[in-house]
């Protein structure tokens, strides 16, 4: 039963794909409503994209997190509480997010609806920079000790490869929404995602690069190799096809190369899940980091069937909510008077 | 107060806190799933208005729980990473499975609920609701499942210093989870229906005090109309808030009925796993049979009662036997004989261990806070046992079809929304302080030192300092503060909206704004019916 914590690596960088994919264009959507100029009508237009699905895509951090509890809790133990601070922030961005997108469209005066704005869109952008230094960090490198936790203080996590995998999260999470928007609706915003995503696409996908050749670099591993040349190929392919007007293909095409970009990060970084900068001898492994072959192949039929079911109903939740947005669609906003005289 | 105390206090708060979101989740869900299938059934209109109406409600506070919930799961690793790491190949599983198989299904088919009225086949959307209210049961299933092993492990050995799992059936029908399990959806229902009850006798009294409805010589309500206000005063408005009444009252007194007969078993459950927190719940220092009904302590210069100094200022002999035992003459050990107990199972004194910290080598104390389990024991049962009483007394005055107009009832009514959410959250407070000083309570079926079981002083992350726990404290306790003031005011703007909040085109005529989105060359499918 060797493989079993091998498997469970792969599923849980499979989570973190899945999250990445997924959360990617709701958490960019989020940072262009708060963050960026539009008119109500557009803002919500934008939220309404992502309307009924943003939650869902949501749960795929926690089951990424949950699955690295139940499957490696040596990983799951070290590295929240090594980044205790940044992943404080995080949780509190999390929170003023989810409460905005909900709450944001019941404020009765402009300045309660800025104030949601700039809540969705810094919790947004603050989310999207923490989950990918916490990823940068974990395929990069802690300051940690025998027992496996932190040493150096409160900031000893905070170095150039925590903001590495920072801005390359967040880039990804902009040009991807853009992508996404491309796609999801109709009018103004379709036409100038396009020509946003064409212009600034290779852009914004060199830093998520840059932190892949580091991991590739650091490891020797010709299979991380051949599956980052399969991203390098997708992201070709998605800025060809976007260019050629097939907003459907590119942005897949997009999701293939994160997808492959972050596969080939996990691949080069095997079997190390969390290596210590203090000493080789203290990393985190699929060997010592995992629970126990009983766990895992319980988790296992779990997940064999819970996994698919996941992707089947979500599937579904996309297909029904197929139809591209225009800002006809969007129904006034309707206020809720009192009746209580 | 160091790292520790300042993690324990953060744990209370953020998980009191979420769990005010939680049993309304629940209870509110399967309520909403139940009033739309009548719909369905009927196709009578005050269906649908109480399905939209409770429905708003019901999202404005499942958003909140939904936030605060993945404190949750990321403070185990945050500020118990010593906890987690001993746990992890037991406890990390249930976690595991709640976001897996109960999560995915509540956010994705809400989202579908909320979106896919006129969008989705009717039975289909109806479905949408079931499936996401359903989900929510299973998931305080998962959590309880992991909660109930920390109060009784089960199926576990202790393999190289941590707790292994070696039978997953054990885990997943702990006799613990079983009983409180029911007792927490229960709770759930109590809290559900105390809030529908006190929404509905409020807006029953509007109407009363309005004039639009009035009573006859006999008493029975004569239901009347407001014009003024189009749909959102007519009669099916007063179908809408009698039938929510009743319907409220009756569920409050079912769950208390649940929570009462659950809490039973559950207690005498835990006489026998955890004796010391039952010996707490009742302050009783000395072996017995009585139930005290009020006891006194002093506050020692530690801040933890002593034995020595309590009270008992009244008791009722032979109750706390049966609950218990069932009759009224075994004799419970109290404090006095359990500590020594504990100490000689389990030690005096924590290891000296790097893992304890400052606590390494200093006495245990297996005395819980007496003041908070004894309390807080007696608060959950007193407060759940209020709103049932007031439930049955809101049945029974409401016989005539209306409440009266009475404007301090009508205020009793809505504060009493409040008790089963504090009966939820004092039972908490007791069950999970009673359990000090472990994290892991020993199971008493399983032997000694060698055995499954953690203290709260070694399960703290080791490096992380006071500082930061302090931060996050802070921050998380300041953010719950203001969102809670946030989700009250919504509510009681949607409540004081009446179901016109949750459906516009009750309003009156000339509310309704002309042109919009329903253009006559519109297709009513192109228009989202729902829309943030």
């Amino acid at each position: 039963m060797d493989w079993l914590p091998t498997l469970w690596f792969v599923v849980i960088a499979l989570l973190w794909c899945g999250y990445l994919f997924l959360e990617g264009f709701d958490l960019g959507v989020g940072m262009l409503i708060g963050l960026g100029r539009s008119t109500e009508k557009r803002k919500r237009l934008l939220l309404n994209t992502i309307g009924p699905v943003w939650d869902g895509n949501e749960v795929w951090l926690l089951t990424a997190g949950g699955a690295t509890f139940a499957a490696f809790p040596h990983w799951y133990a070290s590295l929240f509480s090594a980044l205790y601070i940044p992943l404080t922030i995080v949780l509190v961005a999390l929170i003023f997010r989810a409460v905005a997108i909900e709450y944001r469209g019941k404020a009765i005066t402009a300045a309660t609806r800025k104030a949601w704005d700039l809540a969705l869109g810094l919790g947004s952008l603050v989310a999207a920079f923490g989950v990918g230094a916490m990823l940068a960090l974990t395929t990069l490198g802690l300051p940690l000790n025998e027992n496996g936790d932190r040493i150096g203080g409160a900031f000893a996590w905070l170095n150039w490869h925590a903001i590495l995998g920072g801005v390359a999260v967040v880039a990804f999470c902009w040009i991807h929404a853009l992508a996404f928007l491309r796609l999801k609706t109709d009018g103004a915003v379709r036409h100038e995602a396009g020509k946003l995503v064409g212009r600034w696409l290779p852009v914004a996908i060199l830093p998520l690069v840059a932190w892949a050749l580091l991991v590739l670099l650091d490891n020797d591993s010709g299979i991380a190799w051949a599956v980052m040349g399969l991203a390098v190929i997708a992201l070709a392919a998605s800025m060809i096809s976007g260019r050629a007007g097939r907003e459907g293909v590119s942005f897949i095409a997009l999701g293939v190369t994160l997808l492959a970009g972050v596969a080939a990060i996990f691949t080069a970084a095997y079997p190390v899940v969390l290596p210590s900068t203090i000493d080789p001898a203290f990393d985190l492994t699929v060997a010592n980091a995992s629970s126990t072959a009983y766990t895992l192949k319980l988790m296992s039929i779990v997940a064999a069937f819970g996994v698919p079911m996941v992707l089947a109903y979500q599937a579904w939740s996309y297909w029904v909510f197929r139809k591209r947005l225009r800002e006809e669609h969007i129904p006034d906003t309707h206020r809720v008077v009192s009746i209580i005289k | 107060m160091d790292a520790l105390e300042i993690a324990r206090w953060q744990f209370g708060i953020t998980t009191v806190y979420h769990f005010l979101m939680v049993p309304l989740t629940i209870g509110l869900g399967l309520t909403v799933a139940t009033l739309q299938t009548m719909w369905h059934r009927t196709g009578n209109e005050h269906w649908l208005r109480m399905t939209k109406f409770w429905g708003k409600l019901f999202l404005i506070n499942f958003i909140m729980g939904v936030a605060t919930g993945i404190v949750q799961e990321f403070q185990f690793g945050m500020a118990w990473s010593e906890y987690s790491r001993y746990v992890g190949d037991v406890f990390g599983a249930p976690l595991a499975m709640e976001a897996l198989l109960a999560f995915f299904v509540e956010s994705t088919f809400l989202g579908l609920w909320i979106f896919g009225w006129k969008k989705l086949p009717k039975r289909v959307h109806l479905a949408t609701i079931w499936c996401a209210s359903l989900a929510t049961i299973l998931s305080a299933y998962f959590i309880l499942v992991a909660n109930s092993w920390m109060q009784h492990p089960v199926g576990t050995k202790l393999v190289d210093g941590r707790a292994v799992m070696t039978d997953a059936w054990a885990v997943f029908t702990n006799n613990t989870a079983l009983v409180t399990f029911p007792h927490t959806i229960f709770g759930a229902f109590a809290v559900a229906g105390g809030f529908l009850l006190g929404i509905s006798w409020f807006h029953l009294y509007r109407r009363r005090k309005e004039g639009i409805d009035t009573v006859d010589a006999n008493g029975y309500v004569v239901v009347g109309e407001d014009p003024n206000r189009g749909k959102n005063r007519d009669k099916t408005d007063y179908q809408v808030w009698i039938k929510s009444l009743r319907i409220g009252a009756s569920v409050a007194m079912v769950a208390f009925l649940g929570v009462a007969l659950s809490g039973h078993e559950q207690a005498k459950l835990m006489f026998e796993q955890q004796p010391m927190k039952m010996a707490a719940a009742e302050a009783a220092c000395h072996d017995g049979t009585g139930f005290s009904v009020l006891s006194l302590g002093d506050i020692t210069a530690q801040g933890a009662t002593n034995c020595d100094n309590v009270v008992a200022v009244f008791e009722i002999p032979g109750i706390l036997s049966y609950l218990a035992n069932g009759d009224f003459t075994t004799e419970i050990k109290g404090v006095n004989t359990l500590i020594p107990e504990y100490q000689e199972k389990y030690g005096k004194y924590y290891p000296s261990d790097e893992s304890f910290g400052q606590y390494a080598g200093q006495e245990i104390n297996y005395l819980p806070v007496m003041e908070v389990t004894y309390w807080g024991f007696r608060l959950m049962i007193t407060l759940g046992g209020l709103s049932a009483l007031a439930a049955g007394v809101a049945l029974w005055i409401t016989r005539k079809g209306t409440v009266p107009e009475s404007k301090w009832l009508s205020r009793l009514a809505v504060l009493g929304i409040a008790a089963p959410f504090g009966a939820n959250a004092t039972g908490w407070i007791f069950t999970e302080m009673g359990r000090q000083p472990f994290t892991v309570a020993p199971n008493p079926q399983m032997g000694g030192v060698d055995q499954v079981f953690m203290y709260t002083a070694a399960s703290v992350s080791p490096t992380v300092t006071a500082g930061e726990m302090l931060f996050s404290l802070i921050s998380l306790t300041a953010i719950y503060g203001v969102l809670l003031v946030v989700e009250l005011v919504l509510l009681t703007r949607y409540i004081r909206g009446g179901v016109a909040s949750a459906m516009p085109e009750l309003e009156a005529a000339d509310h309704s704004s002309s042109g919009g989105p329903k253009g006559p060359d519109n297709d009513d499918d192109d228009v989202l019916a729902f829309a943030y």
